[in-house]
């Protein structure tokens, strides 16, 4: 075994360390920044090493106004974004003018064994100050025997002035495993980054 | 330099990993704890380093009852806390009596166009010595010129009239100048608790 020497007090050449150590349980497995494009797909990093995914989502923009920004799953390395989804979809907002309030369940942007793209940020506003923020939990994706859940929270400024929390939860009704996930905007291209975390197992 | 030597299978004298180690991504920047106090600030720590910052309460103790615990954020490093915020709320509360039962919209802690501190969402926190409130501020983005600073918020505390209280509000700060310190306080009186701040790592 080499020896390894110390470099300015840093261990250089480790690149891993003994599974005794502890390091923490959120990891960045992958970032992607959206600049005027039509969607962000994460086609690697997805599988049977960690049971929790987290993606965030970072001041996402929408280039076209009053459109929302959407998800879905694959099956086949994102050669098609298709799988069957059935979801719940709930939402709180208030306008700027005070005048506007509401908890309200959202009957057109839940979806039922739908393989359309799930909604989880609704009428996104494309002002330049405008963008929305939040994440979504992806549990156990590669299992070949349960379905894949989803949450999804979501925090917006709507194009209307409006600033909207949304709450979509559901599942992938498929026991395939899902081995990537697609974002893009209903209509239109959008900025921002997206960060895909997983939570260790350990 | 001095040699280093391993003492009982650890390292000691060691301060920095290479970056090629893996790492803990959520980022413990700081901790305060309040005991009786009127206010916490974190005046440092909110930059660009990351994108997602998250502030973690652990019980939170109003020791006034029926306070309610808030927040505001500064684009002044501190100087002043009133950032124009529009928000909304939601709770669901419980009674451990068995009535309640209740999921609605909360007018009294969102906020339009308002510079007012940010409720959490509990229109009467308990101050027996057992209730407490516990939650998480998400903040993202707070150093950005360009768009206006969201905030999630989602706590569950012991209400004074011994409800279960699950409060959410969503919201953004309504500036495009950076945001650099953030205060928690009371409506009314002080408090116990401790506040933890971390920053999620973007690389």
């Amino acid at each position: 075994m080499p020896l390894i020497k110390y470099n300015n007090q840093s261990l250089s050449s480790i690149t891993t360390l003994p599974a005794s150590i502890p390091t923490g349980k959120l990891k960045l497995i992958s970032s992607q920044t959206a600049s005027n494009s039509a969607s962000i797909s994460f086609t690697s990093g997805l599988n049977s090493t960690y049971k929790v995914y987290k993606f965030v989502f970072s001041n996402i923009h929408s280039r076209t106004d009053a459109v929302d920004f959407t998800f879905n799953l694959s099956t086949d390395s994102g050669s098609n974004y298709n799988v069957t989804k059935t979801t719940t979809f709930f939402r709180a907002y208030q306008n700027e003018a005070g005048t506007d309030t509401a908890l309200e369940y959202g009957t057109t942007r839940d979806l039922a064994q739908s393989t359309a793209f799930q909604i989880i940020a609704d009428t996104m506003g494309s002002d330049s100050d405008q963008s929305g923020s939040g994440s979504l939990l992806l549990f156990n994706p590669s299992s070949t025997t349960y379905v894949k859940h989803f949450i999804s929270t979501f925090q917006n400024y709507q194009g209307d002035n409006y600033s909207i929390q949304t709450y979509v939860a559901g599942y992938g009704n498929t026991t395939s495993a899902v081995n990537a996930v697609r974002f893009q905007m209903a209509s239109g291209n959008f900025d921002g980054t997206i960060y895909l975390y997983a939570i260790d197992n350990s | 330099m001095p040699l280093k030597f391993a003492n009982n299978q650890s390292l000691t004298g060691t301060t920095a990993l290479p970056s090629a180690v893996p790492t803990d991504n959520l980022i413990l920047i700081s901790t305060q704890t309040a005991s009786n106090s009127a206010t916490i600030s974190f005046t440092t720590g909110l930059d660009s380093t990351y994108d997602t910052y998250e502030f973690k309460f652990i019980n939170i103790h109003a020791r006034t009852a029926n306070a309610e615990f808030s927040f505001n954020i500064s684009t002044d490093a501190g100087s002043n806390y009133n950032v124009t915020k529009t928000s909304s709320a939601f709770r669901a509360y419980h009674r451990e009596d068995g009535t309640g039962g209740v999921l609605e919209y909360n007018t009294v802690s969102d906020l339009a166009q308002s510079t007012g501190f940010q409720l959490f969402g509990e229109q009467g926190l308990g101050s027996d010595a057992d209730k407490c409130l516990n939650g998480e501020l998400l903040l993202f983005n707070p150093s950005s010129t360009t768009y206006v600073k969201h905030y999630i918020l989602k706590s569950n505390d012991l209400g004074n009239f011994d409800y279960s209280v699950v409060s959410y509000v969503g919201g953004y700060a309504n500036t495009t100048s950076a945001c650099n310190a953030i205060q928690f306080k009371m409506s009314t009186g002080n408090f116990d608790g401790i506040i933890k701040m971390y920053g999620v790592k973007k690389s």
